[in-house]
């Protein structure tokens, strides 16, 4: 079970992930972030402090978005993950691929370069 | 020892797995990240049967067990009765394939091969079985 929570201030969209997102409920996240594409949102934080659990119908998830992302010029940057969670994005390499920050203040501040 | 669980064929039933595998192995004094990474792989085992084997269809049924046959080494056995899914005979996608075209599946086989040791199938009793293995650091 995952519920996802978005709040835009700042011309940023957030996007919280509570709970475990495994094959049943990438869907959930799936929709989410399309729907802060398709609003046309250029900066999208990912809060994933209360995010417990993630399989690979999660990661594919934000892999899936990669080229999208940078074709239009949409910048992510997740963070707060746990070490648990973070291990699975590092067993694959996908630490490498996507952007990780500890906090949502150097998540901020990277989007902020990112986007100039 | 030796643990059993059976599951129907529901994607919402992979919570179960990850739970049943945590409670069965807590007091086995395995590191948190190595517990956490092997209850992934066998989430991925079981999710990947039951999509592509059994159509997600709650009436189809596998099984899982646990056993330890010497300290330090876990073999986990998932049973069913559906087609063979060997993920021995899919080639790993490359990360770039998987980005570009974005394929949002694909990626559990490569985890699952990154964490497990041994990935084997035998048939027993007419039934397929996929046996993982892994050699775990125990905590002294």
């Amino acid at each position: 079970m995952v519920q996802i929570k978005r709040l835009q201030e700042e011309g940023i969209d957030t996007l919280a992930i509570i709970g475990e997102i495994d094959a049943s409920s990438s869907i959930e996240l799936d929709l989410s972030i399309a729907k802060s594409v398709g609003e046309g949102y250029k900066k999208i934080l990912v809060d994933c402090g209360s995010l417990e659990y993630i399989s690979s119908a999660g990661l594919g998830v934000f892999m899936s978005y990669i080229e999208e992302f940078s074709d239009k010029g949409i910048c992510m940057v997740m963070f707060g993950l746990n070490e648990k969670v973070e291990n699975n994005f590092n067993i694959l390499g996908l630490a490498d691929l996507l952007h990780i920050r500890n906090t949502k203040e150097e998540a901020k501040q990277l989007i902020n370069e990112l986007s100039v | 020892m030796s643990y059993q669980y059976n599951i129907g064929c529901s994607l919402s039933n992979l919570k179960g797995i990850r739970e049943f595998i945590r409670t069965s192995l807590k007091d086995h004094s395995i590191p948190e990240l190595e517990l956490s990474a092997i209850i992934l792989a066998i989430d991925e085992m079981c999710s990947n049967l039951m999509i592509h084997a059994h159509h997600c269809n709650p009436e189809h049924t596998i099984e899982l067990r646990i056993n330890e046959p010497n300290r330090g080494e876990l073999v986990f056995e998932i049973i069913d009765d559906g087609n063979v899914f060997d993920i021995n005979k899919f080639s790993e996608p490359q990360m770039d394939n998987l980005i570009h075209e974005k394929r949002k599946g694909g990626l559990g086989i490569r985890l699952v091969k990154s964490i497990m040791d041994k990935v084997e199938y035998v048939n027993r009793d007419g039934k397929n079985v996929c046996v993982l293995s892994k050699a775990i650091q125990i905590n002294s």
